[in-house]
Parts: structure tokens; sequence; C-alpha cells
């Protein structure tokens, strides 16, 4: 059987982006751009092989070996801590890791902050960091929604434009880990495929520029 | 008698045969009881693998735990005594698993040397984890790192203690990115900012390496670091590992209690370091021991699913 180099791409806008990437650095698979219901597509020749996953879950495939490099955002792999390699900024994705409130909301230090977010671990370590004791209620989504209701005081959440955030009345209190995409390798695979990982590593690197 | 090595399963087999290698190189075995005072491990807790540790209460009131580590306790009854204690063990430890977040019990096997650990020492440790990789699967490879050589280039470099932490978790990331900025924020020189970044950059085999290595001699420390594994190559290299080992420093472990050569073994297809080690003359300082140690570990809990 042949050795497969697999790469997991975050499915979605961002995903079809740096598949471009890959394409430009000559890693491209013809059959990707078909519109069918197949889940992985191969290019035998240069023996590499992509599949689309929840863009969460990419850390996960990789981390575990199931795919050896992969597209991650850095917000999840700051989420997460996978124990993966971390080759390369694709400069693409680009948003911040930010606390929002509505809109001229002050900390009253005297109270335990209520934190709304996806982010657990990253608030958590964020708020250690400045020393402010918080509350943490873990959402799946709609965040924006959780300091209107006033089931807490502040959001973190990724924030691109901030649009959203000003439709609703919120507004962007600090910004404090600026996130992208980045290419990730499982620790393993890359002693074993060497060479492959860092070509398609050198060669995306000049694109990014 | 034939079939009765037949019952035996992949991982039995392998860690028969890990024993009877290590039995044969005079090492003696090392039993432990399944309990160990959980003072032990709350004193170093940074130097288990995972943080949680299972408690009861004894019959006599005191606090004990399951074991989740047998390097601890073997330091802890080793003596000073002249000349290297060498034993192996093969135990069951009980960690959380990262998957499940629950206790779990897992097979482990792993040789320590304790006491005046010099060269020949080092080599010798060296060459039973390239010979422990082997009786797993040929497809395999040992990757070498030397802790005083990044310690020693970071200190040159004028890295506090702080810096030096969050360096050596991005060399961990093979991170050059962030390592590249994080130098620019430190405001350190162009050069020096370059020697940092060839930490992640250069790695390879030692012929690969070799000249790269050299401008990594900026002190008494890593002069001698280097020349200390420049020797280890050489003898794994006449021991017929020449194809089997790579130099790269992103194996790094907590500097707390790790010092020297540290180490760390993949088989291919198996997604995790499956063997692990290195010097750690600090714990043994911080356990108030006179001596130098080295060891590593065998995680056979990861072989149940290379079968054969």
């Amino acid at each position: 059987m042949k050795k497969f180099l697999n790469i997991a791409l975050p499915k979605g806008r961002l995903g079809e982006k740096v598949y471009d990437m890959f394409e430009r650095a000559g890693y491209d698979c013809a059959s990707i751009k078909e519109n069918s219901r197949k889940l992985i597509f191969e290019n035998e020749d240069l023996g590499i092989r992509f599949f689309w996953v929840k863009p969460s879950d990419v850390a996960i495939y990789v981390e575990r070996g199931a795919a050896d490099i992969g597209v991650a955002g850095k917000d999840i792999l700051l989420e997460y801590s996978p124990e993966v390699y971390e080759l390369l900024d694709l400069n693409v994705g680009k948003c911040s890791m930010a606390v929002a409130g509505k809109k001229n909301f002050v900390d009253d230090r005297t109270k335990t902050l209520r934190v709304a977010t996806k982010f657990v671990n990253i608030a958590k370590n964020y708020y250690s960091s400045i020393g402010r004791d918080i509350d943490i209620i873990a959402l799946n989504g709609s965040i924006e929604l959780a300091p209107i209701l006033d089931l807490s005081d502040v959001i973190v959440d990724i924030v691109e434009t901030g649009s959203t955030l000003k439709e609703n009345n919120l507004e962007v209190i600090e910004k404090f880990v600026p996130i992208s995409a980045r290419l990730i390798a499982n620790k393993s695979s890359f002693k074993f495929k060497t060479e492959i990982i860092e070509d398609i590593t050198a060669k995306l690197a000049e694109i990014v520029g | 008698m034939d079939n009765i090595l037949n019952v035996l399963t992949a991982e039995e087999k392998i860690s028969l045969s890990l024993r009877a290698l290590y039995n044969e190189n005079g090492y003696s075995q090392y039993r432990m009881s399944k309990f160990e005072e959980y003072d032990l491990y709350v004193k170093n807790k940074d130097f288990l693998v995972s943080s949680n540790v299972l408690t009861f209460t004894d019959t006599n009131g005191k606090l004990l735990a399951l074991k989740p580590d047998v390097t601890l306790s073997i330091i802890k009854n080793s003596r000073d005594i002249d000349g290297v204690m060498k034993v192996y063990y093969n135990e069951n430890v009980y960690r959380v698993s990262k998957g499940t977040k629950s206790f779990k019990e897992i097979m482990q096997a792993g040789l320590e040397c304790i006491g005046a650990v010099d060269n020949t020492v080092i080599n010798e440790v060296l060459t039973l984890a390239c010979k422990s990789l082997d009786l797993i699967s040929k497809n395999n490879i040992l990757v070498i790192s030397h802790l005083d050589i990044i310690s020693g280039v970071l200190d040159y470099c004028g890295l506090n203690i702080n810096d030096k932490k969050q360096v050596v978790k991005l060399l961990g990331e093979k991170n050059v990115f962030a390592i590249k900025q994080l130098c620019e924020d430190l405001q350190l020189s162009k050069e020096n900012s370059i020697l940092v970044q060839k930490l992640v950059t250069v790695y390879g085999t030692p012929e690969k390496v070799a000249d790269a290595m050299r401008d990594f001699a900026v002190n008494v420390q890593t002069g001698k670091a280097i020349a200390e594994l420049n020797e280890a190559i050489t003898a794994l290299n006449n021991a017929g590992f020449k194809d089997k080992i790579i130099i790269d420093f992103s194996v790094v472990n907590d500097m707390k209690y790790y010092n020297g050569i540290s180490f760390k073994g993949f088989i291919e297809g198996v997604p995790t370091g499956i063997l692990s080690g290195g010097q750690y003359d600090n714990l043994m300082a911080k356990m108030d021991k006179k001596y130098q140690a080295i060891g590593f570990a065998v995680y056979l809990d990861e072989l149940s699913r290379i079968g054969g």
C-alpha cells in the first residue's frame, strides 16, 4: 500500500482559501473542486490525501495521527493545547481573541466578573494572567446574547470586524491575542515523513511571504 | 512449550523481551508496592505526566496514593552509594487519560541508572533505548536533544528565567515564527535572534547537523554539552544505530527536573512518542540525593494498536 500524507483542512471559506494555497504550492488535488459527496480526495502522483473536517476538530485529527498535517486556527490551538508542531503562520483567517461587553461597561472589581465564552480555557488563562476573579459561563453559540440578557457581564470571543457587536450595541473592551490559521503537524509523522512535510512548509512559507 | 508463547499478546511479548534485554545488560528488577505516600508526589507535582493522583486514607490516617509514576519511588529508595545502581521496572501506574478525563491503569516499563553518571552510562542508556525501540518495531527513530545546549544558548543571549520558559515551550512546538517574534519583542540582537531560531531549524541526522552544531558552542556549558552529545552519537553509530537517530532540540523536558541529554522514541504509525527519557540531576538534587541519574520509560499502553 502506498503511504499517503494525510492533510486535514477546515471546512468552510477559510479551508477553501487554504486549499488554494496548497494548490499554488504545487500540492493540488483536482477532484476536490468537483461537487461530490466524497469525504477524501487523493492525488496519487503526489502521494497526498485531503479531507475536510470541522475546523475545531482539525487539531484532534492531527494530534491523534489520523492526519499527518492540517490547518487549524490559533484559537483552537490555544483552547485545547494539542501536542502538535506549529510549523507556520499562514497569515489568513486573521482576527483577534477579544473581551467585549455592553457599551460603556465598567468593570466593578469588587464583584466576580461573569464571562460567557466558547473558549473556556483561553478565558480562564487570560483572566488569571491579569489576576481577575471570574465565573465562566460556557456557551456554544450566539455568545453576543449573553451580556444583552444579563447572563454575563462580558464575553470572550473571536472578533473579526466587530460589526455583529456594533449592531447589538456591544463593543470590544480589549483585544488580547491575534488569531490566524496555522499549519500544524503530528509529532510522530514529522519524524517519518520529514521531507514532504518540510517541502510543503517551505513552499507555503514562500506564498505567505 | 511453543503454544505457551502463542497465548501471549503482542504487548505481553514486547514487555517480556524488554525485561530480558534489561536483565541481560545487568539491570535488576525493581519491585514496588502499589501505594506510596501522597507527600512524595505533591512535592514534585510538575514532574508527573498528569498532576492528578488517585488518593485514599490508610487505616492510620496517612494519605496514600496509587502510584502515578515509578521514577520518584526509585529515587526515594535509592541510597547514596558509590558506583551506579541499575534497575528496571515493569509496573502499572495510575494516570488520568487525556481523552476520557478519568483514571486509567497504564502498563509502563523502563530503567533508571542512579549514581555517578558519566558518558559511559549515558551511552549505555541511549543504546538500550534504541534496542528497546528495535524490539517494538524496526521502523523507529530515537530523537535526541541536549537541554544544556538549549539552556546555555538562551543564557548566552541574556534571557531571564521567564523568557527562557516561553522559548522552551515554543521550541517544543517547533514554532519558529513565534520565537522570532518573541526575540524581536525582547530586543535581542540580530545574531542572537538567529542563534535562538537555530534551536528550531537545526535538526536532522547527526551528519546533517554537524556543522550547524558548532554555532551553539558559545560558552563552556554548551561546549561541554556538544562534546557529550557527539560522544553519544559516536557510541550509537558504533552500536549500529546510525540510521535510527535524529538530533532535534524540540525534545524538551522541564528544566526544573531535567538537564543534559533528553530523548524520545517514535514508532511509525503510533501518533505519540512511545519512549521518553533523559538525565534528571536537578530532580535528584531536589530530593536531597548526592548523585546524578538518567533513565527512560516505555509506554506499553500505546503498543496494543500496532499488533505483532
